[in-house]
């Protein structure tokens, strides 16, 4: 089946929403979710949008601007960093236009709280930014952006799968993606196409990532020879409960609460004398790998206490009600008079597709685009997060770029009333991988290649990485693919087969893990989120630049580029805490 | 500890009527059905076929009959149900595929409230202000995830399917009772039908279902109470 529309969206969370927003009233949108939207994983963010509003104390865009940098390890683009923390307040108020049920000051303004890494004066001591509606901001940001959506007559394709994307000379023709509830192909015709896919912390064992979060959007672009920017970067959020890797927001280290390990000590202290707790997060991760490694972990083992006690049961409840719940409905414990076991989780991947701030899709160092296709949210690299993103910038990115993203579209829409062809046969790769897993018989388990990978990933490709282990990975790599390509699944009919579904998914957690660990055997320095024991320091010399891996001729083969960093305001210099 | 799942299953390209299935898995206490459920698809029966997604009660995804009761697959632990587990699909919508069914109709009901901000003031350069007491009055139902939980939980409903539901009054209470919000009376209008407000026969079992906590048979008293006040 064929459709036509202006433009078409892949992905229905923060960023796809807002681009969709943006298009509507100009334009033919379709929104294609392999959810439902309300399912999609904005919903799952917790503790706040960062946005210099200065509610509550002094606060300006440069300040968040210079954090955002100095938190991404100095490999953001600064002119990204500047656009997106000065509109990062008119995005907050449009929210709140919309709706968005914000906590309030007692003279009704929007509250704020503390993040980590968010300062006062460039560095001087925490400021409270992050503006919240308790610790359900994300929640709050989905349904608010799909009620408007509704509002204003979207047509949304729900649990569809994308499959493919349509590049033709030099243009983006469309999408092909798969109906999950009949196992219809659709063909998607338009003039421009937005990838707003999310994640991919799927690809680790610990992770707090949604299940759906399988790095679809990255991978597809990867295959159609779109280079996927800075994957070495990888963030993994400090408070994961335990085993389990459910997040526990920020929030609870921005209202008090404190990390401790075996002895009762506030580790923190030591590594981070001024922000201690609420230093970065690829920082505080680090040093609870060094108190486990070192044999501070809770009993010794792979894990360490956050303690909220201090706060209070009015606190805790009121602020943090939906952490407290997990708490209790996970762990059976009471945050209220019980330490919490944490380990840090798989949370967020700060690399993805290259893109301009306008989220067109930039494929090299000369500014090349792909015409009419775009990317934003997660799955793209602008870059704001450099090598590692700080506490609600995923919130302010999603709002910001996929307002410009759809707004941008429009434009081009304007600009180019062509049709691009579709190629022949446009439906014909898509189908032909589908019709491979269905039809496999080499009898291996999708579900035993998934549960390897993603343990190998976690273990090899995680918080501490070396050339070793990155070896080993590839080698790890190799022969789970060729597993792949032997597997069996059961389920061969066409409706709602998520068998199918999953199994396809897998294609890309692989994909997006030859990206991450060949972009991270690459980079030998240590930066953000990507740390090398045998590279500890960071190396401005010769890694001040973007990493870009282009997938060449086929699986496991890589090749790697660099780009420059864009760097205005704040040279770099040594990160301290 | 080993469990038994009975599971309700239907495959539309094979069976003509749901019939029930037995997987015998060994979880912890601590795991969540979800996990049971995965550890059948995934190393038994490829063919079970169930909606997921966050695994963390957020996204509501996942909502099934779990020994009777709507639940969240991934909020309901093992250690609350016993070794013997059923797990059937929700009540009252039409079954796409085990325990998948046809979310269409719900989210119709959603959206026949007029599910957002109605203010035509033209915004100011900041936000509106709105008080910490008028922002808690409308609180409790902005934490709705429209998981359908409670709105298949309703006997009401299950008696008449063009009935509203509780979730799609949960969100008319969430925007209703929002000091920012100029589309009460519309919207009152609407629940005041045939179909609205005055079906709910204060059962609790939306409340009782809901995974969220959300106090939903309170809410819709909330909104009877406002239709009288009106109308006074």
């Amino acid at each position: 089946m064929i459709h036509r529309y202006d433009a078409v969206i892949v992905g229905a969370g923060g960023a796809g929403l807002m681009a969709a927003l943006n298009v509507a009233p100009y334009a033919s949108v379709a929104v294609l979710s392999k959810l439902y939207p309300v399912r999609s994983h904005t919903g799952a963010a917790q503790g706040g949008i960062g946005a210099a509003l200065g509610n509550l104390e002094e606060d300006h865009w440069e300040w968040h601007m210079f954090d955002t940098v100095k938190g991404g390890d100095y490999l953001v683009d600064q002119n990204a960093a500047e656009v997106m923390c000065r509109d990062a307040i008119e995005a907050v108020y449009f929210l709140e236009h919309m709706g968005l049920p914000f906590d309030r000051t007692p003279e009704g303004k929007i509250l704020q709280r503390r993040f980590g890494g968010h300062t006062r004066n460039y560095g001087e001591a925490p400021v409270r930014r992050a503006c919240h509606a308790a610790d359900r901001t994300g929640h709050m940001i989905l349904q608010t952006l799909y009620q408007q959506c509704i509002r204003h007559h979207v047509q949304f394709f729900n649990e569809f799968q994308v499959l493919d994307l349509l590049i033709k000379d030099g243009r983006a023709a469309g999408v092909v993606a798969y109906e999950i509830r009949t196992g219809e192909i659709h063909v998607f015709h338009a003039r421009a196409v937005l990838f707003a896919t999310g994640g991919f912390g799927r690809v680790y064992k610990i992770t707090s990532n949604a299940h759906a979060l399988t790095g679809d959007g990255l991978a597809v672009a990867y295959r159609r020879g779109i280079p996927l920017e800075d994957m070495e970067f990888f963030q993994f959020h400090p408070t994961g409960i335990y085993k389990l890797g459910i997040l526990i927001s920020e929030a609870a280290r921005g209202e008090g609460g404190i990390l401790l390990n075996r002895y009762g000590e506030r580790f923190m202290e030591r590594y981070a004398p001024t922000l201690k707790d609420l230093a970065p997060r690829d920082v505080v991760s680090r040093c609870m790998y060094q108190e486990v490694r070192e044999g501070r972990g809770i009993d010794g083992k792979d894990y360490l206490h956050l303690d909220l006690r201090h706060l209070g049961r009015e606190v805790i409840e009121t602020k943090l009600p939906d952490v407290t719940d997990f708490i209790r409905t996970y762990l059976g414990l009471d945050p209220v008079t019980d330490l919490v076991p944490v380990q840090p989780t798989a949370h967020y991947g700060m690399g993805g597709i290259p893109t301009d701030v306008d989220g067109r899709v930039i494929i090299d160092d000369w500014k090349t685009p792909i015409h009419g296709f775009y990317a934003a949210g997660e799955c793209a690299c602008v870059s704001v997060h450099g090598a590692n993103r700080l506490g609600t910038n995923s919130l302010v990115d999603i709002i910001v770029f996929g307002r410009r993203a759809g707004q941008h579209i429009v434009r081009f829409l304007r600009e180019n009333p062509d049709w691009p062809d579709l190629p022949g046969d446009a439906a014909e790769p898509a189908q032909a991988e589908l019709n491979r897993i269905l039809t496999g018989s080499g009898g291996e388990s999708i579900a035993e290649i998934r549960r390897l990978l993603q343990e190998y990933m976690m273990d090899l490709a995680g918080v501490v990485r070396d050339e070793g282990r990155l070896l080993t990975m590839r080698r790890h790599l190799e022969e789970l693919r060729d597993r792949y390509h032997r597997a069996t699944i059961q389920d061969k009919s066409k409706q709602f087969n998520t068998d199918l579904v999953e199994a396809w998914e897998l294609g890309c957690m692989l994909d997006v893990s030859e990206a991450i660990v060949e972009s991270a055997l690459a980079r030998k320095e240590s930066r953000g989120a990507h740390y090398r024991e045998d590279f500890p320091q960071r190396d401005d010399v010769n890694y001040l630049v973007h990493t870009l891996a282009y997938r060449c001729g086929g699986p496991g083969k890589v090749e790697i580029k660099y780009k420059p960093v864009i760097i205005t305001k704040f040279k770099p210099k040594e990160r301290v805490y | 500890m080993e469990v038994t799942l009975k599971i309700q299953r239907f495959d539309p390209e094979k069976d003509r009527k749901p019939y029930y299935r037995e997987y015998v898995v060994d979880v912890e206490p601590t795991d969540r059905v979800l996990d049971a459920l995965h550890l059948i698809k995934w190393y038994q029966d490829g063919t079970l076929t169930f909606r997921r997604s966050c695994a963390h009660g957020v996204c509501g995804s996942d909502t099934m009959r779990i020994n009777g009761r709507n639940q969240l697959a991934c909020k309901a632990l093992i250690k609350d149900l016993g070794s013997y587990i059923t797990v059937e699909p929700m009540l009252g919508f039409p079954i796409i595929k085990d325990l998948v069914v046809d979310l269409e109709p719900f989210f119709e009901k959603y959206r026949a409230i007029r599910p957002y901000l109605i203010n035509n003031d033209p915004p100011p350069v900041t936000e509106r202000l709105q008080s910490p007491e008028q922002r808690a009055r409308f609180d409790d139902t902005t934490k709705c995830i429209l998981c359908a939980a409670c709105t298949t939980a309703c006997p009401p409903f299950w008696a008449n399917g063009r009935w509203l539901g509780p979730a799609a009054l949960v969100n008319a209470h969430r925007f209703i009772f929002d000091s920012r919000d100029q589309g009460a009376q519309e919207r009152l209008n609407i629940i005041n039908s045939n179909e609205g407000v005055w079906r709910c026969r204060t059962v609790f079992n939306c409340t009782d279902a809901c995974p969220r906590g959300i106090k939903v048979t309170e809410a819709i008293e909330q909104l009877k109470r406002a239709l009288l006040v009106r109308r006074t």
